[in-house]
């Protein structure tokens, strides 16, 4: 009996599957925690080094970098001192003017997509709405570079607004405006999918109560549909916002290259003046990451970019536990 | 839904309303707010037809103006003009190897975590850590993974991934961007898979257990042929994501438009070495790029533009296909 007793302890194939499929989902949550933790530990000495003031509105940051890597480079103390306002007021800048401006029209768009498209417009929406959502960002910005760019520097932007901040910033086209209008063109898409969605989910008893009681078509959707399926349209706007702190490239390329904070109190030139994003200034001092000083500056970037889409994501699961328990997808 | 249907609604399908027809749907009798949100609902959802439209026809008339027969065969060359700087065959080899070597990654660990979730599960709080994992990992910019990917492959236990120069780890190979890529496509091969197994019936399931399969053979002769057109889908749209990276790519592939191999193994070289993308190719053509050959970007971008198209319609005619179960 005892002897039998021991191979009897062999695991049966199928046991032996589920331990290697959670092995390896363990392995894969460790790897994901791996990244958040180094990149995390690779930030602190720059945080460390500037406190809260690594926030603060404080001189050039193009200049700083600058300092941090000469200092490097001539093998002086290592320089720490960044203070990243202008780059984060631009993240916050575009990706919210684009985060609005897309939520409007994807709303719009959703709308008509799911209730008041005749069939054959929906027929060319539905794919087209999936087509430009698997753009490759680069070919955004090579339209926005050769398009959008110089359009708005010889047509928005009068000599007389470049003169007038001439002495600060040079306006080429290269600009907040370029930014914000082909962001919010990059994560619409997103956002008409996940609203489409939520709106195709709403039970149609709803509605035909409401048309049953003589609303017209319109109101019944507007008051109704677009209420029922909120929660999607917080996750759609969720999804969109954390894609859009991300984009790197496209903003690079069509942002301008400097790292200047655009002033509301400029009045209209505000909307044509060029900045840089936090993901684009990752990208654009990649080629400095050799210092150790400057990777730390990097990582801290990065570092603010990973804690706002962890936010985010909070945001999007909290915001999907009320829909859970209606037993809505979205 | 079933519930929700009170006795008075007819039988006929709900999505065909009766008063589709009647005067009151002509919009004429509405108020002034109501006709103008619908006129927006229609302005907005034209213009975005028109939008797409734009975008992707300037790029085809463009690609179409500038691509040449020898840009396929020719690689990039540094030069000044139009004519020196070569086609773009490493880029587009480039991006064949690299989209391989990262589903290659992607592809099993998506569908093992798919399906770990979807038939197992067990520990529930294992399950949701990693459901909320994936969805974080969808979540993250691309730019982080490649920092933390010049973290990892300059590790010197990681050397033989990448190019070497007296002890110090370059960190800049395919391999290296071939593994945050699939950090990338991941989620998407999972949520898809994960979709696909989940609209199985349980009775599909039940079938199989009954006749004595065990869940292992259930799942890999039962499930996922079922699951298939998901599967596909999962598949395609992380190679569509993959190929339209540029942040990974240029920061972890390197800023060589040419292959550029490391060590003299043959194949294993290239793959240690840096090159290029379609992606980076564009970025660096553009006239904020490098090499500013706008007409060279514009031929790349269309054949990217391509690929994305052709994937496009790859993943509706495997969608079409995957609508069994309903």
């Amino acid at each position: 009996m005892a002897r039998e007793a021991r191979p009897a302890r062999r695991l049966l194939p199928d046991q032996r599957a589920e331990l290697v499929l959670g092995a390896l989902v363990c392995a894969v949550l460790l790897f994901v925690l791996l990244i958040v933790v180094f990149v995390f530990k690779e930030a602190w000495p720059s945080f460390s080094h500037n406190g809260l003031s690594w926030f603060a509105d404080d001189g050039n940051v193009d200049a700083q970098v600058q300092a941090i890597f000469t200092a490097e480079a001539n093998r002086a103390e290592p320089v720490y001192t960044f203070h990243a306002w202008p780059i984060i007021w631009g993240t916050v800048l575009i990706t919210g003017g684009a985060v609005v401006l897309s939520f409007i029209a994807a709303l719009f768009v959703a709308v008509f997509v799911v209730e008041f498209a005749p069939d054959w417009v929906r027929a060319i929406l539905e794919p087209v709405v999936r087509l430009l959502a698997s753009v490759p960002s680069v070919i955004f910005g090579l339209v926005g570079v050769l398009v959008v760019v110089p359009f708005i520097g010889e047509h928005v932007i009068t000599d007389e607004q470049r003169r007038s901040v001439s002495y600060i910033v040079s306006l080429s086209g290269y600009s907040l405006l370029a930014g914000v209008l082909i962001l919010s063109v990059m994560i619409a898409p997103l956002m008409v999918a996940v609203f489409s969605d939520g709106l195709r989910a709403v039970p149609r008893g709803w509605l035909e109560g409401s048309l049953g009681l003589g609303i017209n078509r319109w109101r019944t959707f507007w008051k109704i549909g677009v209420r029922t399926a909120r929660p999607a349209l917080v996750a759609g706007t969720v999804l969109a916002t954390a894609r859009a702190l991300g984009e790197a490239v496209m903003l690079a390329m069509v942002t301008g290259g400097v790292a200047f904070a655009p002033n509301p109190a400029d009045g209209l030139i505000f909307f044509v003046e060029p900045t840089r994003p936090l993901a684009a200034t990752i990208l654009q001092t990649s080629e400095e990451l050799t210092a150790p000083a400057m990777r730390h500056t990097i990582f801290a970037m990065a570092a603010v970019l990973l804690f706002s889409a962890l936010m985010l994501s909070l945001v999007g699961w909290a915001v999907k536990q009320p829909m859970k328990k209606y037993g809505v997808r979205a | 839904m079933s519930a929700a249907a009170p006795p008075a609604a007819p039988v006929p399908p709900p999505t065909e309303p009766a008063q589709r027809r009647s005067a009151r749907d002509s919009s004429a009798s509405w108020r002034l707010s109501d006709r103008i949100g619908l006129a927006f609902a229609w302005t907005l959802g034209i213009g975005f037809l028109i939008v797409t439209a734009a975008i992707v026809l300037y790029m085809m008339v463009q690609g179409l103006r500038f691509i040449r027969p020898a840009l396929f065969v020719t690689s990039p060359a540094a030069g000044f003009s139009e004519s020196e700087t070569g086609g773009f065959l490493d880029p587009l080899l480039g991006t064949i190897v690299v989209a391989a070597m990262a589903m290659a990654i992607a592809f099993p660990l998506g569908l093992a975590i798919a399906v770990w979730l979807s038939e197992y599960g067990r520990p529930s709080a294992l399950a949701r850590a990693t459901e909320s994992t994936v969805e974080m990992l969808a979540g993250t910019p691309s730019i982080v993974f490649a920092l933390f990917g010049t973290l990892l492959f300059e590790q010197g236990a990681l050397a033989l991934f990448s190019r070497t120069n007296d002890g110090v780890v370059y960190g800049r190979s395919f391999f290296a961007a071939a593994a945050m890529l699939s950090l990338v496509a991941l989620p998407l091969v999972v949520a898809n898979v994960r979709e696909g197994l989940q609209a199985i019936p349980g009775h599909v399931r039940e079938a199989s257990y009954a006749v004595g399969k065990t869940k292992l053979t259930t799942t890999r002769r039962v499930l996922l042929p079922a699951a298939r057109p998901s599967v596909v889908t999962g598949a395609m749209l992380g190679v569509g994501r993959i190929i339209g990276d540029t942040a990974i790519i240029v920061l972890l592939l390197g800023a060589t438009l040419r292959f550029n191999p490391a060590g003299d193994v043959p194949l294993l070289s290239e793959l240690r070495g840096t090159g290029s993308t379609l992606t980076s190719f564009v970025y660096a053509n553009a006239p904020t790029g490098e090499a500013n050959q706008p007409t060279k970007a514009y031929a790349a971008g269309f054949v990217l533009l391509s690929m994305v198209l052709l994937l496009n319609v790859a993943v509706d005619v495997a969608a079409r296909r995957g609508r069994r179960w309903r």
